[in-house]
This record gives C-alpha cells, sequence and structure tokens, in this order.
C-alpha cells in the first residue's frame, strides 16, 4: 500500500513544537456553555414528524488545566454525544466550547488547530484500529497528516509504544487482531497521545477490558497524565473507576447535567437524589452491607420525549408535584459544588424542605 | 506497508506477515482455488501464445473437410463447418473471449468503485440521490440491458465492451457503496477525523485498504457473467464479426450442426463454461482467503 500522503501544510519544526498555554492557570482548559444536539430534528419524509432524540439538552461545564473530569451516567444520557460534540465529530445544534478562553472553530483557534490538542480514546478498541495497519502505522497517521515526515513519524510511534508499555521491536509491526484488548487499548492511547495533545478525552476507554487489564491501563493513564501534563475527561459508568480517576465528577441524566462538582463532595454527599441512587447501586465489597432493594427502578425515560420539569421525577423518590413542573436549576451547595434539584434550593418552596 | 518496514531498525522479532501474504498463503492451501487458477493460467497463456502453440491457421478452411469428428488424423479436436481447424481457432477464440469479457469488469471495476467508495464516504443525501440512480439499472435483467446498449451503439467489440461496462458499474457500484458505508461507521474512521486528517487521507489510508478486497472479489465474480453475456452478444451477432474466432460466435455458427457432429458443436461452449467457472471459484476461494481476521 502506497503511504505517501502527508501534506505540507507545516514544517517539521512546526510540528514539534508544543502549543503553549495561553489563557495561564486560571482559564479553564475547556469551556463548555449551552451544548445542545437533537438527533433527527430534519427529517426526511419517511421519519415520524417530532421525533427529536434530545440526545443533550443544554450541557455546561468548565475543566481545569491538569484536573480529570470523570463523567457518569446510565447508558444513553448523553456522555459520549457530549464527547462527540467536544471533539467536533457532531456539528452541535446550539452552544460554544472554548478551548484555553478562546472558541473552538473561530478565527483564533480554527479546527485543525484545536485538533493537534485535544484526543479522544474509544472505547471499542478493536473497531476503532484499522485492521490493515499496523500499530506503528496507526500511531504514526495523526503526526504524518499534520506534516510529519514518515521516519519522524514512525520513530515517534515507536517513542509512544515505548511509553504506553509496549516493545516496539515487537509491537510495532503487529496488526490489531495480533495483540489482545489491553494491548490494543494501550495502541489507542498511544494514537491518541501523538499528536502531544493537552485534552484527552478517554470514551469508556476502559469499559471493555477485563478487571485486572483494567487496573493496569488506569495506572498507566494516571502515569500518562502526570508525565505528558494531560487534562483528562474520563467518561465512564462504572463509579469505582470514576471514583479513582477524577478530581471532579459530572453526573448527566437524560442530556443534562445532574450534579456536579469536586470529586470526594460529590460521593461523599452526594446532594441530588439520582447521584445517591447511582452510587447506592454500587455492588457493595462488604457482605454485611448488602443492598436490599433498588435504588432507582424501571429505565431511563424516553429521551424522545423526556419528561416536563425535573427529567427524573419519574423515577425519584423525593419526587413533589413541584418537581413535574418547575425545571430544576443548577443551585451551589458548596464549594463547586452544583446540584439540579429544588432539594438543594432552600428557596425552590420543595415540601421535604419545610419539614426539615 | 512493507515501504516502512525497511525504514527501520532490523528488529529482532521476525516481520509480522502482511494482511495480503497471509491472504495469499491461505489460497495456495485451497485446493479448489488452486485447480481454478491453473485452468485459468493455461487459458490465459494460450491465448497469449496462441500463434506459437496453435497447430494450423485459424481463417484457412478446406470445403472438402468440414465438420470432421473429434480426433481425425490432423484435426485434434475436429473441424468446423468451414473446415477450420477447432483446435486452433479455440486458442484464438481465447484471445477475443477473455478480452471482451474481462475488460469490461475491469472498466466497471475502476468507474463503479470510485463512484460507489465517493457516494458512501459522502453518505446522507447526496448517497441517497447516487444511489437511487443507479437502482434505475437495476430494474432491467443484466443480459437484456446489454443486449439493448449493444443493440442501440451497433455492433462491434468495442460497442460490446461499452454496453457490458454499462451493465456492471452500477452492481460494482452498489457493492462499494455499502462496504464504504460499512467502513466509514466504524471508530477508527472518526478517529482519523478526529486526527485532523482530510478526506483524502482517510479515504486513502482507512477506507481504500478496507474496501478494494471485497470489491475485488466481487469483480472477479463478475469475469464469468461477463464472458457468458459477451459470448451471448457475439451469439446474436451484436458483438464479434465472422470470420473472427471467438467462442460465443463459435457456438452459434456450429448450432447447424448440433445433430451431424454434437461433440464439436458443444466444444466452444465447454470452454465458456470451463473458463467462466473458474473464474468464479477462484473468486470463491479468494473470499473465503479473505474473511479470515479481517
Amino acid at each position: 500500500m502506497s503511504m505517501r500522503w502527508e501534506s505540507n501544510r507545516s514544517s517539521a519544526a512546526a510540528f514539534t513544537a508544543r502549543h503553549k498555554d495561553r489563557g495561564g492557570p486560571g482559564t479553564p482548559l475547556l469551556s463548555v456553555r449551552g451544548l445542545v444536539k437533537h438527533f433527527g430534528r430534519r427529517g426526511g419524509l419517511l421519519s415520524r414528524l417530532g421525533a427529536v432524540v434530545r440526545a443533550v439538552d443544554g450541557v455546561d461545564f468548565d475543566v481545569a488545566k491538569g484536573e480529570t473530569l470523570g463523567v457518569v451516567g446510565e447508558s444513553g444520557c448523553g456522555k459520549s454525544t457530549t464527547a462527540r460534540l467536544i471533539m467536533q465529530t457532531i456539528v452541535p445544534d446550539a452552544g460554544e466550547i472554548l478551548f484555553d478562553g478562546e472558541k473552538v472553530g473561530s478565527s483564533a483557534l480554527g479546527l485543525e488547530d484545536f485538533r493537534r490538542q485535544a484526543q479522544m480514546v474509544f472505547q471499542d478498541s478493536y473497531s476503532s484500529l484499522n485492521p490493515r495497519l499496523t500499530a506503528e502505522d496507526t500511531i504514526a497517521f495523526g503526526p504524518r497528516v499534520h506534516g510529519l515526515p514518515r521516519r519522524a513519524a514512525i520513530t515517534r510511534a515507536h517513542d509512544l509504544l515505548h511509553r504506553v508499555g509496549l516493545e516496539p521491536s515487537r509491537f510495532a509491526g503487529c496488526y490489531p487482531h495480533e495483540i489482545s484488548g489491553g494491548q490494543r487499548q494501550r495502541v489507542n492511547i498511544a494514537r491518541g497521545l501523538a499528536l502531544d495533545p493537552r485534552l484527552l478525552i478517554l470514551d469508556e476507554a476502559v469499559s471493555a477490558l477485563d478487571k485486572s487489564v483494567e487496573a493496569q491501563v488506569l495506572n498507566l493513564l494516571l502515569d500518562l497524565k502526570d508525565e505528558f501534563g494531560l487534562t483528562f475527561i474520563f467518561i465512564s459508568h462504572d463509579l469505582n473507576v470514576v471514583r479513582f480517576m477524577s478530581d471532579r465528577v459530572m453526573v448527566m441524566y437524560l442530556g443534562k447535567v445532574a450534579e456536579v462538582g469536586p470529586a470526594e463532595s460529590i460521593l461523599a454527599q452526594p446532594r441530588h437524589p439520582y447521584t445517591q441512587a447511582l452510587l447506592a447501586s454500587m455492588p457493595s465489597m462488604d457482605p454485611d452491607n448488602r443492598t436490599q432493594e433498588a435504588p432507582v427502578s424501571g429505565d431511563p425515560p424516553n429521551p424522545i420525549n423526556p419528561p416536563p420539569g425535573c427529567r427524573f421525577h419519574p423515577r425519584c423518590k423525593m419526587a413533589a408535584a413541584l418537581c413535574s413542573h418547575a425545571e430544576p436549576l443548577p443551585h451551589d451547595v458548596g464549594t463547586g459544588h452544583q446540584a439540579a434539584c429544588h432539594l438543594a434550593n432552600p428557596q425552590s418552596g420543595h415540601p421535604h424542605l419545610a419539614a426539615a | 506497508m512493507a515501504a516502512i518496514a525497511d525504514t527501520l531498525a532490523p528488529s529482532p522479532v521476525k516481520a509480522t506477515r502482511g494482511y495480503w501474504t497471509s491472504v495469499a498463503v491461505r489460497l495456495t492451501r485451497d485446493p479448489v482455488a488452486m485447480v481454478a487458477l491453473t485452468i485459468i493460467l493455461v487459458i490465459v497463456a494460450a491465448a497469449i501464445l496462441a500463434p506459437l502453440i496453435a497447430p494450423a491457421d485459424p481463417y484457412k478452411g478446406s470445403m472438402i473437410r468440414r465438420l470432421r469428428p473429434i480426433g481425425f488424423p490432423g484435426y485434434p479436436l475436429g473441424s468446423d463447418e468451414l473446415g477450420r481447424d477447432m483446435l486452433t481457432r479455440l486458442i484464438y477464440g481465447g484471445r477475443l473471449s477473455l478480452f471482451i469479457g474481462v475488460t469490461p469488469v475491469i472498466c466497471a471495476f475502476v468507474i463503479g468503485s470510485s463512484f460507489g467508495i465517493f457516494a458512501g464516504y459522502l453518505g446522507g443525501r447526496i448517497n441517497t440521490l447516487l444511489m437511487r440512480v443507479i437502482d434505475v439499472f437495476f430494474a432491467f435483467p443484466s443480459v437484456l440491458l446489454a443486449i439493448a446498449l449493444s443493440g442501440a451503439l451497433g455492433a462491434g467489440i468495442f460497442n460490446s465492451i461499452v454496453s457490458l461496462t454499462i451493465v456492471f458499474v452500477p452492481q460494482i457500484a452498489r457493492v462499494a457503496e455499502s462496504v464504504t458505508t460499512q467502513i466509514r461507521t466504524r471508530d477508527f474512521v472518526e478517529a482519523a477525523r478526529v486526527s485532523g486528517a482530510g478526506s483524502i487521507a482517510i479515504v486513502r489510508v482507512h477506507v481504500l485498504g478496507n474496501v478494494l478486497g471485497p470489491i475485488f472479489v466481487y469483480a472477479t465474480s463478475l469475469i464469468s457473467v461477463s464472458m457468458i453475456l459477451a459470448s451471448g452478444l457475439s451469439f446474436l451477432g451484436l458483438g464479434v464479426k465472422p470470420p473472427d474466432p471467438e467462442w460465443g460466435l463459435m457456438l452459434n455458427t456450429l448450432r447447424t450442426a448440433i445433430y451431424t457432429q454434437p461433440m464439436v458443436a458443444a466444444l466452444p461452449g465447454v470452454m465458456i463454461f470451463l473458463t467462466s467457472i473458474s473464474f468464479n471459484l477462484f473468486s470463491d476461494g479468494l473470499r473465503s482467503a479473505m474473511e479470515v481476521k479481517q
């Protein structure tokens, strides 16, 4: 296969220079404001009228430089869509994304420039690797697209393979089907690091691995984070993993942020009933401390027709009449801790508050 | 890929076999495919070397030695209705038959895959529009479409190649579109886009390598159809014109002798059958050799 496709847009020298911190330490690395994505809005002739999946419906959050933001939620709550919206592989319907203080897609920070600085690791380690490319070619692809000559890109790929714990002399020429799931995910991580990004989005990056391999990869990620000075967005449905990885945690429910705050605060004192239910549903290692009843019953409501008011109210133990018509806004409940629940807001008029 | 391997320092571990090398190895272990490939190679070699190996002149007839049986002295496979040596004409016939059978498939492979990959990679409405246009061609049975196009364009080798190409382009385009659509939605294409790669680099590196194989297998299976259709066009007088030797045309001119010399009259048909079934079996073997470990 011919591999001569590198562009001449930038020189090799320009490639190696890492993007400088522009906004200073006080500016969040990533700011997401009012992000909205509804699927199926402009239906064709055959699609049902009004069938709009509100995958992400007004999401705001910040990721500070050097931190790890854990994103948790059930399947279909919009975690992965949010990741893809940030990476601009899906075009948002509304909202803006600021990277180090500059709007992504503006003249100050073009899409190509942004993609040098933000990368993503996907859940399915097999599907995210091209079966026809060797590990080194897969990793070298990004740098070569950005103008690094082939030889330098391959050298870089070997260096990264070494850093993710795969001996280049053994693994550089391997095809995806020749290596194990954990090794494939290491190749994916190396590919994510190949452009020397500042932000790495890990979309369920360890969910498909078995537990022992998962622990190795998590430790590897923490090491790489220090070594490369990375900022992580760590998406997972596994609260134990999120607890281990994250500085801050964001809980999503049906395309909205339910609760966001420092990891210890959220995990120790969850204020949103949904977060409480999620934490209660974690399997306990202590046999005397078994969960006796299901903390949340039923499936999440259909995002095509989300319930009015608070989206969690049909499944919430604390729901009152208020919850079915008034939508709760995020309310501060501690340092950097916000919960979108009427119970978190003393002025909301929720009946349980008066009783307490 | 091999080009990259030679830029590296020699590695202590044996270099991994490339994908196509392993396909070739599996193919050589498939006896049916290897027999089919041998038959194809013998027929192709005979066609290329026709002037050297043919025992007689394909155009020189003899009015007194017409329709001799197989094994007649001087005529190892008998003679046709004008007294020409059958063996010679079958060898020479392979030239035209293979040419007008294979050329349309090659042309359709190039045009159809470009079209299908373009449509499949773009996706969305452009894809739908292009593929609906392609669907119009599927409204006609391919034999009828080939005859109608040849009839409209006029008889001749070039025109029958053109009409067969038009018949096969939609079929290859549809296969190309469906494989490309599958590949386009895989995570590694999205990962490449996230790397900042443009469409051209993504198609070249990530799409082509994964779609050309399946399209190629499908195209080889079309060669047999193409040869039968090409022979059919010649049989109907829309392709090669007498006295040029071509299997379909020979089948037509010998059909009057089906009661006097049935064995001789069937020989061009046997050649068409042998060639097309060999292409079919080879393409089957190729497909199963490629299916292992995608």
